[in-house]
This record gives structure tokens, sequence and C-alpha cells, in this order.
């Protein structure tokens, strides 16, 4: 009755490719990104900062670039991990050796980086495809991983084998190391992630986007029309590992301040993401957000509500969280493999057609 | 169709193509030409190696011998998305759509070989890349009147019935502007009404866009119709080449379709 | 023979015998790979869950005994002294039957006909919910296995290759660890039995029949459903065996789980199904991570098993992506 799309008439392609093409729909994005710029940075305090915004706004920039290469494109990575590792050594690298350069520019570049080792690690993929390339994306992670542990000049040498995040400013703000106040780094996420998100957006339904769906739906089909593998595989990579190394930069930079590889760019960290754009939807921006929110909340949420209100013991919440984790992404495989973008649609279906449905 | 089609020279000649997997002989020797502007049908029972030929066309295959001239040039050997770019589209015998996106997009991806913006102004959506996208936006719809698929341009393909996916896929090979459309059996499938939709659409496309075609199609009735010449092949060899009325009359084609005791 | 030959002879072994183990993992995913087409990444924590369950059972422990006290305020831990060996080996290969049997039921059923990778994704969170479960059923704190198995350094061994080296030379033989022989023997027992299992039974030849084709096996009254809980309770009891040789040898605890990514390489290697390219598969990675370890390793700083599993998978799916084993795979269109 209320959200329809009736009256709402398109009378240029102009007008009719936009990413919203529901007035209400844009109205609700632009009511969201107006709060999320202008009323957050007045309420944040530390913990809402530590606990939920930074690491919804990181991950989900992680979601978007799995996303890319995964829903997009068609091809799994498990190697995520090792590539936002590549972004936080890589930022590491160029702020301690540049001190002036902008932190901006810096996490830019730390994405190019990425990305251009990524383009390295995704040659393989125009040989092998399916799960045999997952397991050779599991290279790219390991290595990675060992190479950042074990050869002393990406750490500077530092005794502990840490990388510790200067402090840097834009602007005049502090927005990295322990003095940054909590608006200034998640307005610095903030910006970031919502540039970005248009970007790939822009990127997904032009030319560009349809190459890699062209390549996920149907490889052998998309060569013979006219897609070049080369170009459509490696862009993918090219373009995924830039959002992941931008993600990692923005993780250790701004988030942890303080990283080891093994421990912050772990295994684990390639399934959390993995899982992020499963649960979200396979092939979908907001969905990369949703995901990457659900599965931040869900356990902050649970351990508020199982820690500290019925005092339940954190390693058993810890493995609860495991069990829930895995059934839904089970049961998502299963029920709606299009992940909760696709509930979402369903709802508007209905509500669309409320209150008459026939 | 008017008796008298006149055609230009040769878009496509294929010379003594011979090709091989492993030890199984998928051609052998196999030679004919392909005018500009006619409808050139490729029949012959299952297994006679209509599909390899068209595979060895777009380059899918790479024949062990023999060689082809594309539009007056030899062809070296490319890779099928460089062919592409030539100007060879084709249609696949099992349906190869990509079902995950809608009926405007793959149509668009149609379009792929005629679009260049570079990923930057793509990542902007601004300048070349969505001046490139409007007028490219212009000419798939114009297909998709052509093909009156109008009310499925935002359906994701997957969902979308047989016969209309066949027709979505017609639609794809077209948007591609080629000048030499391959349909590996159009028609396949389908009921008599399909047929004759797909039929008109194959002639008028012939007609309006001035494409040459070649086709593979089982329907006898709609291959002496729709073609002005056919090749016959079987068991990867070319048993007749000549018009519809010669090859009907031949006495080793009908062998082949009926079968003949060697006693 | 001179000492650095020794040595390396017995780099060579103990990757033989690392090999054995990585083997025994990658068996169970061949088995399930053959039968359903399922790219079983739970297999390690089913190894884990399996291990767990054997310890809960022989030590006698209450299942989910931290939740209960949690939910209830009680303070249960066990229910008895504990089950003998034997008894509690029966009863954890029950329990793995009956997982196999709830898999079936609540995930393959309902993932029939998608494709390969969605259901290798649904087996990852397979993974985490039995990860999950099993901690919570039986604790996560690391916990010793004993069923017998002799362990240790072999001291006869030590003394014979001890007067393999020249006399003047400073040498000690070499060590071996007897678990590692038992591993080895017991995988040998394994991959016969599962052979002659799947050659010479009603139920192996069905099961053939499926991994073949499962249209046609449909077709001749062959309930996939059956199959399929019989291969999921066979690679559970595989993956028991490699939990057990495991969980001997280092303690069971959650990096018992990791021992699956160690068998990905090992399946590209060896081919995703071929139960010798399993074997063969280990035994190659096996010794060549031990080898490039004690060359290259100290060049470039250690702990580079971590990785040279993969980056040799890696460089040899560039060649041959089809696996040592594997056919050809011809495309279509």
């Amino acid at each position: 009755m209320f959200y329809r799309e009736s009256g709402d008439f398109k009378t240029s392609y102009r007008a009719d490719q936009q990413t919203f093409p529901l007035k209400l729909d844009r109205w609700v994005v632009w009511l969201f990104i107006a709060f999320a710029f202008l009323v957050v940075p007045f309420l944040i305090n530390d913990y809402w900062e530590k606990s939920v915004l930074l690491p919804v706004l990181v991950w989900s920039m992680a979601a978007l670039g799995l996303n890319i290469l995964t829903g997009y494109c068609g091809q799994v990575s498990l190697g995520t991990g090792g590539f936002m590792a590549v972004g936080a050594y890589a930022s590491y690298k160029l702020t301690t050796a540049m001190p002036e350069l902008n932190l901006f520019i810096v996490i830019i570049l730390s994405g190019g980086i990425t990305a251009m080792v990524g383009v390295l690690f995704g040659l393989p993929s125009l040989r092998i495809k399916g799960f045999y390339l997952a397991v050779a994306t599991l290279a790219s992670q390991f290595f990675l991983v060992w190479l950042f542990n074990k050869v002393p000049w990406f750490y500077n040498y530092s005794a502990s084998g840490q990388i510790t995040a200067p402090e840097r400013t834009i602007l005049g703000v502090i927005v990295s190391g322990p003095n940054a106040p909590p608006w200034a780094t998640y307005l610095f996420c903030l910006t970031l992630v919502v540039i970005l998100a248009i970007v790939a957006r822009n990127l997904t339904r032009g030319r560009i986007g349809r190459s890699w769906m062209a390549i996920r739906d149907m490889d052998i089909a998309a060569e013979i029309i006219g897609v070049p593998p080369l170009a459509a595989k490696l862009s993918a990579f090219a373009v995924s590992s830039f959002y992941v190394g931008v993600a990692g930069a923005m993780f250790f930079m701004i988030y942890l301040g303080a990283a080891e590889p093994t421990e912050a760019f772990g295994i684990d960290k390639s399934f959390l993401v993995l899982f992020m754009i499963i649960i979200g939807g396979l092939g979908s921006i907001v969905g990369s957000f949703i995901g990457a929110t659900f599965l931040i909340l869900l356990p902050v949420l649970l351990k508020n509500i199982l820690v500290g209100g019925f005092g339940w013991p954190t390693d058993l919440v810890a493995h609860l969280i495991l069990m829930i984790i895995g059934g839904l992404i089970m049961f998502f495989l299963i029920v709606e493999p299009h992940g909760l973008t696709q509930l979402w649609r369903i709802t508007k279906e209905k509500l669309r057609l409320w209150p008459f449905p026939h | 169709m008017d008796a008298q089609r006149t055609f230009g020279e040769p878009i496509l000649e294929v010379k003594n193509i011979s090709l091989a997997f492993g030890g199984v002989k998928a051609l052998t020797d196999i030679s004919f030409d392909i005018l500009k502007g006619e409808v050139r049908a490729i029949i012959g029972p299952n297994g006679a190696g209509k599909s390899s030929m068209l595979n060895v066309i777009n380059g899918f295959y790479h024949p062990q011998q023999g060689e082809i001239w594309f539009d007056g040039q030899k062809r070296q050997n490319l890779k099928p998305f460089q062919i592409a770019k030539q100007g060879i589209a084709r249609t696949f015998q099992n349906i190869a759509l990509f079902k995950g996106m809608s009926t405007l997009d793959n149509l668009m991806t149609g379009r792929y070989i005629h679009m260049h913006s570079n990923i930057f102004s793509q990542a902007l959506w601004w300048g070349k890349a969505e001046r490139e996208e409007l007028q490219h936006r212009q000419r798939v719809e114009e297909i998709i009147d052509f093909l009156e698929i109008q009310s499925i341009r935002k359906t994701p393909v997957g969902r979308l019935p047989y016969g209309l996916q066949k027709r979505v896929e017609l639609g794809r090979a077209l948007a591609a502007e080629s000048k030499l459309l391959l349909l590996d059996e159009p028609m396949a499938g389908m009921n008599l009404e399909e047929k004759e939709d797909m039929c008109r659409f194959i002639l008028d496309a012939n007609d309006q866009f001035d494409t040459t075609i070649a086709l593979i199609e089982h329907d006898m009735g709609v291959v002496m119709d729709l073609s002005d010449r056919v090749v016959v092949l079987d068991y990867g060899r070319k048993l007749a080449d000549g018009s519809p009325d010669e090859v009907r009359n031949n006495q080793a084609v009908v062998d082949a379709y009926l079968g003949v005791s060697h006693a | 023979m001179p000492v650095e030959l020794l040595n390396v002879i017995e780099v060579m072994l103990n990757g033989l015998m690392a090999g054995i183990m990585y083997s025994l993992v990658a068996l169970g995913f061949v088995l399930i790979y053959k039968a359903s087409g399922i790219f079983n990444y739970a297999q390690g924590v089913m190894a884990l869950f399996a291990a767990l369950t054997l310890v809960g059972f022989q030590t006698g422990q209450v299942p989910f005994a931290h939740l209960i006290n949690v939910i209830f305020g009680t303070h249960i831990e066990y229910w008895s002294d504990g089950l003998n060996t034997f008894v509690a080996i029966i009863l954890t290969i029950i329990v793995m039957v009956i997982l196999a049997y709830l898999v079936e039921r609540f995930l393959l059923r309902h993932l029939v006909n998608t494709e390969p990778i969605i259901l290798f994704m649904a087996t990852i969170g397979l993974a985490y919910f039995m990860e999950g479960l099993g901690d919570l059923m039986w604790g996560a704190n690391i916990k010793a296995l004993n069923v017998g198995i002799p362990s240790g350094g072999s001291f006869w061994w030590e003394d014979v290759t001890k007067t393999w080296a020249p006399a003047e030379a400073d040498y000690y033989g070499m060590y071996i660890d007897v678990l590692d022989v038992w591993a080895a023997v017991i995988a040998i027992l394994l991959v016969v039995s599962l052979t002659l299992f799947s050659q010479y039974t009603k139920t192996g030849r069905a099961l053939r029949a499926v991994a073949d084709d499962h249209q046609a096996a449909l077709t001749l009254g062959i309930s996939l459903r059956t199959i399929w809980v019989i291969v999921w309770s066979i690679a559970g009891f595989v993956a028991l065996v490699a939990g057990i040789m495991w969980g001997s040898k280092s303690g069971v605890q959650f990096s018992l789980s990791l021992i699956a990514l160690k068998a990905l390489p090992v399946l590209i290697l060896g081919g995703f199904t071929s139960i010798p390219g399993a074997i063969i598969g280990g035994l190659i990675i096996g010794v060549g991570e031990k080898l490039f370890e004690y060359w290259i390793g100290p060049l470039i700083g250690g702990a580079t098993e971590n990785w040279f599993a993969y980056v040799l998978a890696l460089v040899f799916l560039m060649f041959r992506p089809q696996g040592l084993f594997g056919e050809k795979i011809i495309e279509r269109v």
C-alpha cells in the first residue's frame, strides 16, 4: 500500500538504470547515510566504536571484496585473511617509510599493492576451477602469513615481531594510534566504506560486472560470446584484493593498532568473511553489509545476553556461537542461497502488495 | 521465400578440416563455404559432427588439419573470444544463458565486444562509461522489441520457460551484431507454434540485420524452408552440399537418414 | 654410510610416517567424494569429534556436563570411572553412525543437485557446527588419548642404525616413533579392507555404482540415501582411526581438526577419486615437506611445513589440473 512502485514511471534509460529504482528506497538510503554521517558521530563512545561500529565497517569492506570475487565472479577464495595481511603490512611499510603521506592515500595504495598480489595468486584460476581453486587460494593464505612472520623487513625488525600503527592525522585530527577519538576513526572508516561501496556498485552494474557474472554463470559460453576469461578473472581478483587489502589496512591501522600475522590474519578470518557473504547474499553489495553486520553483532549480542545477563562462562558461549554460525551457514545454503538479502527482497515484494495480496 | 536469392562472396570458407579426439575422428576432410547473406544449414544424423563443426568455426576446438578463411583472410589460431570479436556469434544446443542475470543483462553481455570504457571510468560511472551504457542499452532495446520479449526484460533468465530462454539466447547472439551467426539447433524441444515464431525471427534477422546465418537443425521441414543451401555430414564426412532440393534427392543422403542394408 | 646420508634417510622416514597420517585423513575425503561428489571439509572435525567422544566414553564423562551444570546449577562431571577401551570404541562408532544419519537427514537430503561448491561451503558450516558441538559436549580442554598403542622412540631401530654410520662418527642412530609405525600398519590394513569391501561386497558394488552415476544407480533400485548414510558412516570410522592416531600422538585438541587442511593438498596431488592417489599423494607431501624443511628451511627462516604442501599443490595444479591419477577432462558445450 505504502511501499509501491506504481506511479513511479521511468522515462529514460538513465532513470531506469539507477541503483535504487524506487523512490522510497532512495529516501531510506539517503536518510540512513545522513544519520550515519551526521548523527552517529555525536553519540559514539569507546564501546560502540571498538565492539560494533568499526568491526562492522572493516568486515563490510572485506565482505564487499570477497563478494566481488566469489559472489559476482564465482571464484571461491579462502585466502582473504592472507590478503588482509598484505594490506595491513603494506600500510605499515608505507606509513613508516613516508610519515608525511596522507593516511587516506596510504590505505588506498595498500589496496593497490594487495591488488597486485591478488592478481599473482589469481593466475591459477585460469586453469583450475571450483574447490580446486579454493585449495589453491589456501596456498596464498598460509604462505603470506608465514612470509610476514619470517621476514623481519616487513615488521621493521621490531623485537616482538609485531607491527604497531603509528599516530597519523588527517586535517589535524588524529585517526590512528591509541589517542584517536572514536568519532574520528569511525568517520574515517565510514567515508572509505561508503565511497568504495558506490564504486563496487558501479563496477558490478556495467560492462566489467557483467563479464564477471558471465564467467560465474557459464564460463565457456562467456568466452565464446567474446568475454576474455583472463581479463575477467584477473580483474575480479584485482578489484576484490584491492577491497580486501583496504579492509586489512583499516583493520590494522585504525581498529587493532597492533597486529601479529598468525593471530590477526589467520585462516579463521578467511572463513569468517566467506560466511558473511553466504549469510548476507552472494552477488549482492547490500548483502555484504548485511552479512558482516549480522556476523559481528550476533556474537556481541549473545555474549551480552548469556555472559552479561545469565552469567554463563565465556567459553561455553563461544562454543554455542560456533554451533549457531555453522548451523546458520547450512540453513542458508539449503533454504536461501541468496542469503538475507533475498529474504529482505521477498518481504519487500509482499509489502508492495500489502494489504491486497491478490 | 523467393526462388532467386543471390549472395556475395564467401564470408567463411572451411578447407579440408580434420578433427580428432585421441583416436576418435570427429571430422574428416570437410570443406564448404558460407556466402554473405545466406542461410546455410548443416544437417546430419546424430553424432555426424555438426556441433563439432560449429565448435571448430568459433575456435573452441582446434582442428588438427585444414584451414579456415573468414572474411577473405586466413584465420590464425585464435582463442574463442578473439574469434567472437572478429564477428562470429552463436547459440548453443543446450541453452547456455547466464542464469543468474536478467534478460537485459544477458543481452548487454552480448554487446561486450563492442564496449570499451575502462575500469576507472566505470568505477565512477561517469563520462564514457555511462554514455556507452545508455547507447548500448538503446541497441539492446531494439532487439528486445524485435524478439517481443519486453515483458521479461528484468526477469532472471533462470526463471523463464524453455521456449523463451531459447529466444533470449538468440537475442544475446543478435546483440553481438556479428557478421556470421551460428545457431545450434535453435528449435530443439519446441512445439509447433514456438518453432514457427523462431523461424520468423531467424528469417527476419537474416533480412533486417543482414546477418549471415549457419544453423544446425533436425527438423527437415524447417531446414528445407529456411535455408538457401544445405551441407550434409555423416560420420564426420561431408556427404552432400547444395540447394535443399538437390540434397533432398541425393541418394547418399537418403541412405544415411533411412539406413541402408549392406547385404 | 656417511652421517649426512643417514640424516636424510631419517628425515625421509619421518616424512613417510607423517605422509601416512595425511593419507589417513585424505582417505575419508576420497570415500565421500567418490560416493556423493561432496568435498567434505568437515572430515578433519569429524576426526576431532570422534577422538573427543572416544576419550569421553573412556573416562566416563557426562556429555554436555558443562552446559547442564551452568543451567541447573549442578556439579556433575563423570558418571562412572570410564569404560573399557574396546567398549568405548564400539560406542564411538555407533555415535559416528548416528551422526552420519543425521547429516544425511538434515543436510544432504536437502542439497541434492546443488553445485559442488555450494556443497563444499555447506560442509564448512557443518565443520563449525560439529566443532562447537564437540566442545560443548566434552569440553575444549586438551585431553590425552591412550588406547594401548605403544609409543615413543624405538631403541632397537636406534641401535641398528647406529652401526650403519662410520665408527669414528658421532652418530646416535635414527629416531622413529613406534606409534608412527603402528599408524602405518593400521593405515595399510584400512586401505586393504576398504578395497576388499568395495570390490567384493554387494554394498561395495552399490557404492561404486552410485559413484559412477547417481541417476542410473537410482533406476536400479539402489537407495541413494542408504548409500550416503553408509558412506558417511565409513568416513566417520576412518575419521575415528585418524583421530585415534593423531590424538595418541599429540593429544586431543582443536588443532586436530586442522589436519583436514593438510589433507587438501594431498587430494589435489592424488586426485579426488583415487584411493591409491590419496596414499601416494600423502607420502609425496609428507616426504616433500620434511626434506624441504631440512634443506631449504634453515635458509629462509624455517616453519615451511605451514605452506609447502599448498604451494606444491598449486604448482602441480598449473601443470596437471586433474591430479596424478585423475582422468583428463574434455570440456564440451
